[in-house]
């Protein structure tokens, strides 16, 4: 059965031409900002992969490495090498340094977006109230979707790959920034109040650092989003594992789909792995907390109190 | 001055809530204004509270008591009526105005402790003076004394996650210590401290407090905490204040029948002090007078002891009479004093604690202030705690009323402390 053709005293409601007409008026009301943004985009993005490509793999692997010794623990560094060894033996490190280029900067961008909005709306219902719907629509959006108008805003390549990834990452920036915040607890911001701390006192010395672990935590899903979503980027041309993938569909070549895809989750374990290291008290296995508990123990006083 | 004055404070929960002050007024109960979605959490509480003085808010959990402490340094807004913090009135200020308050002249201690858990010890201890803008090495110096004050000297570099309970409130009292207000509101701050724990901080806040003569707002559910540490408490039940009275007045004259029933379980040996039974000695000996004296005041006022004082009213010693007729048969002019040390005591040591003391001892147990002068005499404590539930001495003579040489004007307190 065809659409048409249901009976229905609901008359058709055009939201598509809408759209359409929409994006036209968009896009010749605000070329030029479109195109600066682009600019400065794709200015970014291809400085980072010429960057991150000029450091010899080998050199990059170990550098990541010990990256996650500092953060977690030798075994996550020994594993991360090994993985990322393998990207490299199965030819895909252009490809993955293209796409976590991206990763980077749209995390980047998300994050830079998502925290301020995120600590209006804990601050206030009324933002709160509107955000989130805002929220909901962008997440239950199909990501595809969002390829469409940035494709027409800013052609193929990298910089609507970057912007559809960014507006895909975003919301769990956002909601868990605002969770983050209205959650800590009411004591210790009143605690800040009856010492006559401002509300920006309060903020930095108070609910920012105390909602820093659940903030980490959404910007960890931040950029397990940016991810899957770079990957996606591929078909809008943006050079990366994704448009592997994407050749790989296009010529049934299980093989090469294969090998794109397990780098893709090489990137996506060491990227989580790693962050959450960074929002959780940290694993005591890391160099980090070996070094602070030194410090610590040093500072410790010779003296118990009764 | 009163340091702190609240007059006529309502704070009613929900929405529109003036409508609930004025249907309060009008005399509508509590339940009626619950149907009508308004929760009246402190109703018409007044109270005042004098420098120097521990003022103990009293009643159980949902009483009102958070909510009471809450509207004195306006972390809410009262829905009606009016605070007044060492004449300012702070229901008219603006945000700035507020700020000063709280950071010049009222400072708070929370149940949960509320220690920032990023900050080290000695970082949370200067919260107060970080907030007012005041340099770092200085507000150390400030928060290293106050550590010190309530016995953490050393620990101000490690963090609020290595100190036990007890020892994190002591941050929290030393935070409020350091920030230098005259006014300390403590909102069940020893109610997460196990027992023992929580009757040492009571002691160290007590002695604080006469060290420092510091205002405190203490709120409580403990009614034995309350007994202990308050100069005056106020009674709390469904948001409104029943009575407001010492220790002793609320235990002997409760206005009415729930604080009546609220204080029948509280065990008075551990709430009366000295203070509330001991006597004024009916005579007292100069101490350069000799036998023949003792003698006669002795055997005028039918005595079997007499106590010997000095002229700045600092105890000389204690005279049995059989001692006294012999010294007279013998003709010796030296008193014969009681050999053995008397048991001393200070007019707030608990009655609990007397019955121990005396119980070892023939001689009556000896009330000193201080200084070591002397404020009374309790002559048989085992026979109060005979009593049991006894009541406190209604009031014995006055020194000034003793009839020998002794110095006059002594003033002395019966009031609970
Ligand atoms: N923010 C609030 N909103 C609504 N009701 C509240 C709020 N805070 C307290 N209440 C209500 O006010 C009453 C008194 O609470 P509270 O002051 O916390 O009592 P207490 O400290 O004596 O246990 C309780 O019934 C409580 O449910
Ligand atoms: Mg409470």
């Amino acid at each position: 059965m065809n659409e048409e053709e249901l009976t229905t005293v609901i008359p058709g409601v055009a939201v598509g031409d809408w759209v359409d007409q929409g994006v036209d008026w968009l896009n010749s009301t605000f070329r030029e900002i479109f195109r600066a943004i682009g600019d400065v985009l794709g200015t970014l993005i291809n400085g980072l992969i010429d960057v991150m490509l000029l450091v010899p793999p080998d050199v990059m692997i170990v550098a990541l490495a010990l990256l996650g010794l500092l953060l977690r623990s030798w075994q996550f560094a020994v594993g991360s090498a090994l993985t990322l060894a393998l990207i490299v033996a199965m030819g895909m490190w252009i490809p993955a340094m293209q796409t976590l280029a991206l990763v980077v900067i749209a995390t980047a961008a998300a994050v830079l977006i998502a925290v301020p909005i995120g600590i209006l709306a804990a601050r206030n219902n009324l933002v709160s109230n509107l955000v989130r719907p805002v929220l909901d629509f962008m997440q239950t959006m199909p990501a595809f979707v969002y390829l469409i108008p940035a494709i027409l805003f800013f052609s193929i390549g990298y910089v609507p790959g970057v912007l559809s990834t960014i507006v895909f990452a975003l919301p769990p920036g956002v909601r868990l920034t605002e969770l983050g915040i209205r959650q800590v607890d009411a004591e210790t911001v009143e605690a800040g109040q009856a010492f006559g701390a401002t509300p920006r006192q309060i903020l930095r010395g108070i609910q920012l650092p105390l909602a820093v672990p659940t903030i980490m935590a959404g910007i960890n899903q931040v950029i397990m989003l940016a991810l899957s979503m770079a990957v996606i980027a591929g078909m809008v041309g943006a050079d990366g594992l994704g448009k592997k993938v994407v050749e790989s569909i296009a010529t049934l070549n299980i093989g090469l789909g294969a090998e794109a895809g397990l780098s893709v989750v090489v990137l996506a374990i060491y990227l989580d792995r790693l962050t959450a290291a960074v929002g959780g008290s940290g694993s005591d296995k890391s160099l980090r907390s070996l070094i602070r508990r030194n410090t610590t123990a040093r500072r410790q006083p010779s003296t118990t109190a009764s | 001055m009163p340091a702190l004055e609240a007059d006529g404070v309502f704070k009613i929960f929900g929405r529109r809530p003036e409508r609930g002050v004025r249907a309060l007024r009008e005399g509508r109960t509590r339940e009626e204004l619950r149907s009508r979605g308004l929760t009246p959490a402190v109703i018409d509480a007044t109270f005042s509270v004098d420098p120097g003085e521990i003022f103990v808010v009293m009643g159980l959990s949902g009483s009102g008591k958070s909510t009471l402490i809450r509207t004195v340094n306006r972390l809410l807004d009262p829905t009606a009526g009016t605070v007044v913090i060492d004449g300012t009135d702070i229901s008219s200020l603006d945000a700035v105005g507020l700020r000063r308050v709280r950071r010049e002249k009222i400072s708070m201690v929370f149940q949960h402790f509320a220690l920032l858990p990023h900050r080290t010890v000695g970082e949370n201890a200067a919260y107060g003076l970080q907030v007012q803008g005041m340099n770092s090495s200085d507000r150390r110096a400030r928060a290293e004394q106050a550590l010190d004050m309530v016995g953490l000297k050393g620990w101000g570099a490690s963090m609020p996650s290595e100190l036990s309970g007890g020892m994190r409130q002591r941050v929290g009292l030393a935070r409020a210590l350091a920030a230098g207000t005259d006014i300390m509101l403590m909102d069940e701050a020893f109610s997460a401290l196990d027992p023992l724990i929580r009757r040492e901080m009571q002691d160290q806040l007590i002695d604080l407090q006469q060290r420092l003569d510091k205002t405190i707002l203490f709120i409580t559910h403990d009614l034995n905490e309350a007994m202990r540490l308050g100069d005056r408490i106020a009674m709390m039940r469904d948001g409104r204040i029943e009575q407001i009275g010492t220790a002793e007045q609320i235990l002997n004259n409760p206005v009415n029948n729930y604080v009546a029933e609220f204080v029948q379980d509280v065990d008075r040996t551990r709430v009366l002090t000295a203070a509330n039974v001991m006597e004024q000695p009916v005579a007292v000996l100069g101490s350069t007078s000799g036998p023949q004296a003792a003698h006669k005041l002795m055997r005028e006022h039918q005595l079997a002891w007499l106590l010997v004082v000095n002229r700045d009213r600092t105890v000389h010693g204690l005279v049995w009479s059989h001692d006294v007729a012999a010294a007279v048969r013998e003709g010796t002019d030296v008193l014969p004093l009681h050999r053995a040390e008397l048991p001393y005591t200070s007019p707030d040591t608990t009655l609990s604690d007397l019955f121990t003391q005396a119980a070892s001892s023939p001689a009556p147990l000896v009330v000193r202030d201080e200084d070591q002068r002397l404020v009374g005499v309790i002559p048989d404590v085992t026979l109060l705690a005979a009593m049991g539930n006894g009541q406190s001495n209604g009031n014995g003579q006055t020194l000034e009323n003793v009839p020998v040489g002794i110095p006059a004007g002594v003033d002395h307190g019966t009031e609970v402390r």
